[in-house]
């Protein structure tokens, strides 16, 4: 039998003489941590290699494809729809020791950074030449460009600014078979066919980003943030329709319904009444004369709106408060609930009073308590329903309950991710919004960059995951795989 | 006093956590090695692992354990509100239970926790052997014979760590010094087992600090060690003897607050409601004694100080000791009363909460990552200017004077109430400003 500790084993000598002893993970406990992401789904890889820059990436993709063993990309781990999990084991390739800003340019506005970099250290680093990088999702203290890239991430500003594929002017790839390319370019103008912008949202189905040229904007002159609470979620979901049709877009407009309110109150402590059916938390930014304009507007409106109170954060350090209670909300459930599986639905603003209704009678049906954080501007909704995987059952009749929502959304005319990604979770449903034609053209893509099915194995396509584990062509690779020195 | 076997971490404070990874960028072991298993995440998911029975402590789960630093910095940012540092004890105290330690670990672990300690009278006869080791030629010239290399590696490095020792030595007593002004009642200080021989001179200005405040201040004898390094290396035991002796060394008198000038004391004497949670004869008394704990800094920013203050012309910054910041969640008092002395410029690190790598004995036990650490803090500290680096912990002070030297760096380290002590100093037109020792 083979040996996983035996350090001579071809792949994992070969890997370690790329990226280093340490940086190759292969003990069966230390692979353990590898078996997790953001998301509910568990599987641990085979080994873990850490590459430390561009050149090691392809080499490392050169023994995996040599070794015919399947690779899944990982960035930070902060993922919700199960894109680092490595379905059928395989190699994971951590991208968590590329972390250099390779240059930041304020005078082209634009920053080249490797992938490992964290979300946040960007815009700390331009912040000393007034620029900022838009893209912030939620977990943006701890998230990564390389995910964020897979993802084609959101965030509360991106009512305002876009997603990620808004603020990535070009980005060095390499590919399954270990070459490295380029696509896009720094200037954001490109003739011939928007590489960049197929392969950002591609989740690693195609290859792993290596370096990535960023947009970089400049901040706003000033900047205020409104808490308006209510005492029904419905009037707050009237109140954000209101605010957009009076023609005012706000940077941000985020929804807190009671129970997340209560999460983040009993953790946080971001100042949300306790008392509330629902807050909404609104930024504005602009000009300063702008600002204070649009805030009365919105405060006017929210009043009219039935808002109980309307509040505008005093200083910097109220407005940081709100803000951390809405970015750790989700980790804040942790405090009120052993596990919870948040969903990524989309639907139309002004559908938004019905689909959080009938959610709630979905999450009523199964007996589990759910707590609604909203990107409530542009329609991006994140069910979060609470449960104990102690329990037994309950994850998979969380997962059902999570499909029931997710179709909600659909059928109110909404979309099936608004950020998150498709990944494991929701590739099922890819079949309610996509006919067979769609997905046959959209898999083509794939071969086009050179990766098959064991590049991020069970992703995406609907059924991927129970094809590519029950295949025998999936069994085959794993053999090759063993032979060559994983462990399984 | 018969241990009670010590079990692990808690399956419900381990199940806290919903692996969400925020905690990860403030955790310095992770953003060091870029390794999961060296994350706040992934130490909680092997210990429940571990608790579960899927894996067993095996010498890597074992490592990963060790490397933490036990700073609770991932226990300050966590929205779920893990208490790692509670588990991390926990696990350490099953470890220890369950792995013996090599003889020579125990046998230190021996001497230092049981036989010297728990004992003033004890540790002031060594601190006294090594004040007259320090003399003149004496530790030069066995440095030069290189008789040290009979000693292991760790004593090695501790033998290079060590400060020259205060040239005397601060002890507790029954005198009382009494407050300047108006009355604002008692004040106790605690005194720690560190401070009172390499920094006496942080004790007594913490004295006449409160004192120029309106306090009485006393500093009750029959006080031992907070018992603050046992508890993070397992020796829950030893810890928990020690918190005894210093509820009854402080409940005697008067309810006065009580006092504390470094971090790591003030985050375990805060915690003794924890610790002795499971005996029934001090729980309650643990309870009133925790409330009763200030940290220096924390206690004088209560109220606008008192008393003339002098310009001190220095350029500082602060480093957050972590257990100050992280496990006592207090920041802004250091900083504003530093604000508060004329002449102080105080110029903020780019990552101040960051580990310095002192750690307790983590510095010892992990020479490797600790000088990594330190490393990166001195880059940090050199990015600012400053000419003081200025904390709140006898531990960090030892770390980041050593750390000048390593990196051939000029400038000094002092204890927030070291520049408070000299404002009041120059504020009496006391020309005469003492050096922090470097």
């Amino acid at each position: 039998m083979f040996n996983q500790r035996d350090p001579t084993s071809a792949l994992i000598r070969d890997l370690q003489a790329v990226v280093g002893k340490s940086y190759v993970v292969h003990a069966p406990e230390d692979l353990l941590v590898y078996e997790y992401d953001c998301s509910i789904d568990r599987e641990h890889p085979s080994i873990v290699v850490l590459p430390g820059n561009s050149e090691e990436v392809a080499a490392v993709l050169k023994l995996a494809a040599r070794a015919g063993m399947p690779v899944t990309p990982r960035g930070a781990g902060t993922g919700i729809s199960g894109g680092a999990i490595p379905v059928g084991r395989g190699m994971v390739v951590a991208l968590t020791r590329m972390t250099r800003i390779l240059d930041l340019d304020p005078v082209n506005r634009i920053a080249v950074v490797e992938p490992g970099v964290i979300n946040l250290d960007v815009t700390k680093a331009a912040a000393q030449h007034g620029l900022f990088y838009a893209p912030d999702p939620s977990s943006q203290k701890a998230c990564c460009i390389g995910g964020n890239i897979a993802e084609n991430s959101g965030g509360a500003h991106c009512l305002a600014y876009g997603l990620t594929t808004n603020h990535v002017l070009a980005i060095e790839v390499a590919l399954p078979d270990g070459d490295v390319v380029w696509l896009g370019d720094p200037t954001g103008l490109e003739p011939g066919y928007d590489l960049r912008g197929v392969f950002i949202g591609s989740e690693g189905t195609l290859g792993i980003v290596t370096k990535a040229v960023l947009r970089l904007l400049p901040a706003p002159e000033t900047v205020t943030t409104l808490l308006a609470v209510f005492d029904q979620t419905d009037y707050a979901s009237a109140a954000v329709s209101a605010v957009i049709a009076a023609g005012i877009v706000p940077a941000a407009v985020e929804m807190m319904d009671r129970l997340a309110i209560q999460a983040v109150e009993a953790s946080l402590h971001a100042g949300y009444p306790k008392d509330a059916a629902a807050v909404l938390l609104i930024e504005l930014e602009g000009l300063r004369e702008t600002v204070a304009e649009q805030a009365q507007a919105v405060a006017a409106i929210c009043e009219v709106q039935n808002a109980r109170a309307v509040e505008v954060a005093q200083s910097a350090e109220q407005r940081e408060r709100l803000w951390a209670g809405r970015k750790g909300v989700a980790g804040a459930f942790g405090s009120i609930a052993p596990n919870y599986y948040i969903l990524d639905g989309v639907a139309p603003r002004t559908k938004l009073p019905e689909v959080l209704r009938r959610v709630e009678e979905i999450a009523a049906r199964y007996e589990f308590p759910v707590a609604n954080v909203l990107h409530a501007g542009d329609g991006n909704l994140h069910p979060c329903i609470l449960f104990d995987d102690r329990v037994p059952g309950a994850d998979r009749r969380v997962l059902e309950a999570g499909m029931e929502i997710m179709r909600v959304c659909i059928d109110a005319g909404g979309a099936l991710t608004g950020e998150h990604g498709v990944g494991i979770e929701k590739q099922d449903c890819m079949a309610w919004v996509f006919s067979e034609d769609d997905l046959a053209a959209m898999a083509k893509l794939r071969p086009a960059f050179g990766a098959d099915a064991k590049f991020n194995p069970g992703k995406v396509f609907p059924g991927a995951r129970g094809e590519w584990e029950g295949s025998t062509g999936a069994r085959r690779i794993m053999e090759r795989a063993l032979a060559a020195g994983a462990y399984i | 006093m018969a241990s009670i076997a010590p079990r692990g971490p808690l399956i419900e404070d381990l199940a806290r956590c919903v692996h969400c990874g925020l905690c990860s960028q403030s955790c310095p072991t992770y953003v060091e090695t870029g390794l999961e298993t060296e994350s706040p995440r992934g130490r909680l998911h092997l210990m429940r692992a571990k608790a579960e029975g899927r894996i067993a402590a095996t010498s890597n789960f074992l490592r990963h354990m060790d490397l933490c630093l036990l700073c609770r910095n991932c226990e300050a940012v966590c929205p779920s509100g893990v208490p790692f540092g509670r588990i991390m004890q926990a696990q350490r105290a099953e470890v220890l239970a369950t792995h013996p330690a090599p003889w020579w670990e125990r046998l230190l672990r021996y001497v230092v926790f049981t036989l010297l300690m728990p004992h003033p009278a004890r540790i002031a006869f060594l601190a006294g052997m090594l004040r007259f080791y320090q003399r003149p030629g004496l530790q030069g010239l066995v440095r030069k014979l290189r008789v040290l290399r009979i000693f292991p590696a760790s004593l090695r490095q501790m033998e290079a760590m060590l400060p020259p020792l205060s040239s005397h030595f601060f002890s507790p007593s029954m005198a009382v010094t009494p407050g300047h002004g108006k009355g604002r009642g008692g004040a106790a200080v605690f005194s720690g087992c560190v401070m009172p021989y390499l920094y006496a001179e942080v004790n007594e200005a913490t004295v006449r600090v409160l004192a120029r405040n309106g306090y009485d201040v006393k500093v009750p004898p029959g006080q031992v060690c907070c018992g603050s390094l046992q508890e993070h290396s397992g020796e829950r035991a030893a810890a928990e003897a020690l918190a005894r002796r210093n509820i009854d060394a402080f409940t005697s008198g008067e309810a006065d607050p009580i006092i504390v000038n470094a971090a790591g004391c003030g985050a375990t004497l805060k915690e003794y409601r924890e610790l002795l949670a499971d005996d029934p004869g001090y729980r309650d008394k643990a309870s009133e004694f925790a409330a009763r704990v200030f940290d220096v800094n924390e206690f004088l920013a209560r109220h606008k100080l008192r008393g003339a203050l002098g310009a001190v012309p220095m350029c500082v910054t602060y480093q957050d000791s972590c257990h100050l910041a992280h496990a006592q969640r207090v920041t802004s008092a250091p900083r504003a009363l530093l604000n508060a002395v004329p002449g102080v410029e105080l110029f903020e690190m780019h990552l101040p909460d960051r580990c310095c790598g002192s750690a307790g004995i983590y510095n010892i036990t992990e020479p490797e990552m600790s000088a990594r650490l330190l490393h990166n803090k001195m880059q940090d500290v050199q990015s600012t200017g400053a000419d003081t680096i200025v904390t709140a912990n006898p531990g960090c002070m030892l770390q980041l004077s050593v750390g000048l030297t390593r990196e051939g760096m000029p400038g000094r380290v002092a204890h927030v109430v070291q520049v408070l002590d000299w404002a009041y100093q120059a504020g009496e037109g006391d020309e005469k400003m003492p050096g922090a020792k470097k």
